[in-house]
């Protein structure tokens, strides 16, 4: 039997970090629940890993999910799951850390469990299993995994593990039973462990109470934050992969958090407040991380990397730096202006590469409504300076079935595309490049906790894939419409996506049974399998639109709200009711607008 | 100028492909510093190029690049740095500086040394051996080759062994290799089991690539020299 690229399991890549495991008290499996080239791709382990392995006492390694190849072969050998440097049975580890990036892996968790040997429920498991802890953006509603848990690490790796480690040493010199390490854990903050909770339900299926089971449980589990992003972990020395993975560069942090406040963006709210990395130490970790690893690119990372104070500074630096020693320089999520087009001339081919613009939603009346700050006016600008300066080839973003979307706002994609074309046909011909090709692409919104979104309600499958078919007729009246390319994201995985998203902790039972029937790598088109979920829906007598269709109080307690982010709940319910009004809200460095994560008291809350 | 390197590829790199050997040592040649050419534009490219793709799974002691570099320090001190900064399973044995207007690893290459023995655990009908050295005899061993256009052709490749020996469980061959007949060892002792209605099992053999070597000979007769024996030790 073959498996596909072997390469994946073997380990022993450049700054790979071995260890005498004879010499250390704890080892951290630290697992991405998906296949390598992606979880190798992933900053928030690599930053992990370093920061572990720089305690003697602590060797973390790396496991990542089996293809469906070698999963197989695992199964028939009974081949327990190993991690990557010492090839060792994950079972024999002290700690499995999962990060949970998106809600699609959720079955690959399973796989890892399953496949490890370690019994898929915290329930059943005893001294002789590790400890399964979660952490990563899905953790801000742990609930529809909280079964298959330990315990959930909620917030910046950076500040409490090794306080968490410390207390598991002296846990295991205690010998005491494995919930005592639980309880001990619970008390420290950003720890939450599901089993010390009890949830009950009213009679219509919402959420009536969580309550902690035991004095050691606090009510609220506050987010860990890491307040300096200058002095603090960053791997210099990030492993380097031999085969090609999705992110095959080195990755720069430039800062963490957003200051705009899109309503529909979880990431915007769960890492405020805004903080950036001092440009000294973002040249000496540029200049280390190149050297370390040989990469000839290197990526600028954040969410906006337009907002980032010093952002001329360091893309000058890194073009006058590397830019001459054949290291390509790319800089993702930049708003075009004609500082980021000027940049983007000086290293990149402007006939090959492409222009992307996120404006969300069609019409300045729906982009008010999800706060996205950009107009008409800036895109078709934007757009425009391309156009003149050779650009002919433009990328935008949208979604469909935001909150309160008409039909006009629908169409207003098609209209919007229209007129960036009619731009680029304004410059005369003896200039242009060609055709202009301007692609466009719909995802399905799905409301997401810690969000003013999080009330709404979500689209149907029917709602969704008719909202596409009207933006794709709508295109094809467009006089342009050949320079204009239209595609859309799937609708059943956006549903499940939803369910899961926004799910309690009857959602387990439903994807345990999904795993059970073979759903796996569920993010991969090719391998979702929807009839799976339906079936599994079906026999734990869950209904999917309980999560997605229905119209939540403004009341309601929901699953997640025993989590406090520092973003208060007042703050997103004021949102929302602006988002219903269509009211903007400014950006944090123009007006602070109370949300409450200047209770951290640091970052862009706190700049003078 | 141009440096011929040579390196070792074993214990689990020999999972890592053409293309990703081709990385790495792009990669590990910027990590040790040295100062290798770029070609022009947007995206410089290292200017590099392998004498013979190895296959997944195989082990070699004989591999070979060549690079152009601005400048370069001693042999000794770049195999060191080149070490120093690689990875476990991927060692470098030489660096040496080609003669101006040498011709390029890829092109010149024309033989293989290979050293290939039946797993453990791979079962052998007894005799072999002396069956395998009769089937050497033959004038022609004629085998189904798939062309790149995926036709099925039959050749004869007995031509293309060059030498064969057997010392106790291993084969050693010396094989046609490169653009003009380039026979793979799974290929002749495929044919030698189908002979012996004998089916070798997937992963059966485990065969590593001993050198390779350019052909100084003329008029039909072989010369076969060390690819880095055509460079010149750097002092």
């Amino acid at each position: 039997m073959s498996v596909e690229k072997p390469a994946r399991y073997i380990g022993g890549e450049v700054n790979a970090v071995m260890k005498d495991k004879e010499r250390v008290d704890i080892r951290f499996a630290m697992c991405f629940p998906d296949v390598y080239e992606i979880g190798m791709s992933h900053l928030g382990i690599q930053i992990l890993y370093d920061m572990f392995n720089r305690r003697d006492d602590i060797w973390c390694e790396r496991v990542y999910s089996p293809w469906n190849d070698l999963d197989q072969v695992m199964r028939e050998r009974k081949i327990p799951l190993f991690a990557l440097e010492s090839q060792d049975p994950v079972k024999d580890f002290d700690f499995l850390g999962i990060t949970i990036q998106y809600e699609m892996c959720y079955t690959n968790i399973l796989q890892i469990l399953d496949l490890s040997g370690i019994p898929l429920t915290a329930a059943e498991r005893t001294d002789e299993h590790p400890f399964v802890i979660g952490g990563g953006p899905c953790t801000y509603n742990p609930e529809p995994l909280a079964e298959f848990f330990d315990l959930f690490y909620i917030g910046d790796g950076e500040t409490v593990y090794f306080d968490l480690m410390d207390r598991y040493l002296e846990w295991k010199m205690s010998g005491a039973p494995r919930e005592d390490f639980l309880r001990a854990a619970a008390q420290l903050p950003g720890i939450y462990v599901p089993s010390l909770y009890e949830v009950s339900y009213h009679e219509d299926g919402t959420i009536a109470a969580m309550e902690p089971r035991c004095p050691e449980a606090p009510r609220k589990v506050r987010k860990e934050l890491v307040l300096d992003v200058t002095d603090t972990y960053y791997p210099e020395k990030p492993v380097v992969p031999f085969i090609q993975i999705t992110q095959d560069r080195v990755v720069l942090e430039i800062q963490r958090g957003c200051i705009r406040g899109c309503r529909f963006c979880q990431a915007g709210m769960l890492y405020r407040p805004t903080r950036e990395r001092e440009i000294g130490m973002l040249k000496r970790t540029a200049h280390a991380m190149l050297k370390n690893t040989g990469y000839d690119e290197i990526s600028l990372s954040s969410l906006s990397t337009s907002d980032y104070t010093h952002l001329g500074e360091l893309v000058n630096f890194l073009i006058e730096e590397f830019g001459t020693r054949g290291i390509r320089i790319s800089l993702p999520s930049l708003r075009i202006d004609a500082f980021s087009l000027d940049v983007m001339g000086r290293i990149q081919d402007i006939k090959k590469s492409s222009l992307t613009f996120a404006p969300e939603a069609g019409t300045q009346r729906m982009r008010d409504v999800i706060n996205k700050g950009l107009t008409e006016e800036d895109i078709l600008s934007g757009a425009g300076q391309a156009f003149d300066g050779g650009w002919s080839r433009v990328k935008l973003y949208f979604m469909l079935g935001l909150p309160g979307e008409t039909e006009e706002d629908v169409k207003g994609i098609a209209h919007l595309a229209q007129k960036i074309a009619e731009r680029y046909y304004d410059v005369p011909k003896e200039k242009r490049n060609g055709k202009c090709q301007i692609t466009v692409s719909t995802s399905f919104f799905v409301p997401k906790p810690f969000t003013p979104f999080q009330w709404a309600r979500m689209c149907t499958k029917e709602e969704f894939l008719d909202r596409a078919y009207v933006v794709n007729h709508e295109m094809k009246e467009q006089k342009n419409q050949k320079s204009i390319r239209y595609h859309w994201h799937e609708a059943d995985v956006t549903v499940l996506e939803g369910v899961l998203a926004r799910g309690d902790r009857r959602v387990g039972a439903v994807i345990r049974r999904a795993y059970e029937k073979g759903a796996l790598f569920d993010s991969w088109t090719e391998n979702f399998r929807n009839e799976i979920w339906e079936e599994a829906f079906e026999h734990c007598g869950v209904d999917p639109d309980f999560y997605t269709v229905r119209e939540r109080a403004i009341d309601e307690l929901f699953p997640w709200d025993f989590i406090d982010i520092g973003v208060t709940r007042s703050f997103l319910e004021r949102e929302w009711k602006r988002a219903q009004e269509g009211v903007v809200t400014e950006n944090c460095r123009i007006k602070c607008s109370g949300c409450g994560a200047a209770s951290y008291g640091g970052g862009v809350c706190h700049e003078h | 100028m141009n440096i011929r390197v040579k390196f070792r590829k074993f214990g689990n790199l020999r999972f890592i492909g053409h293309l990703d050997t081709m990385r790495y040592f792009q990669k590990a040649l910027r990590r040790a510093g040295l100062d290798v050419c770029y070609s022009e534009g947007f995206t410089p490219h290292m200017i590099m190029s392998f004498a013979q793709p190895l296959g997944v799974g195989l082990e070699s002691d004989g591999e070979y690049m060549d690079i152009r570099v601005n400048s370069t320090p001693s042999s000794r001190e770049a195999v060191r740095l080149l070490n120093e900064y690689g990875a476990e399973g991927m060692e470098v044995l030489s660096w040496r500086e080609l003669p101006e207007g040498s011709k390029n690893a890829m092109s010149i290459v024309a033989a293989a040394d290979y050293e290939v023995c039946f797993r453990e655990g791979c079962e052998t009908p007894a005799g072999w051996e002396t069956r395998f050295a009769t089937f050497l005899q033959r004038p022609e061993i004629l085998v189904q080759k798939e062309t790149k256009k995926k036709a099925v052709q039959e050749i004869d490749i007995r031509p293309w062994v060059y030498a064969c020996e057997l010392r106790g469980d291993l084969i050693f061959l010396t094989v046609s290799t490169g653009s003009v007949g380039n026979l793979k060892p799974e290929l002749l002792l495929q044919a030698f089991a189908a002979q012996e209605k004998w089916e070798l099992p997937l992963f059966a053999l485990e065969i590593r690539r001993k050198e390779l070597y350019a052909d100084l000979g003329a008029e039909g007769v072989r010369k076969l020299i060390p690819l880095e024996k055509l460079g010149e030790e750097i002092g």
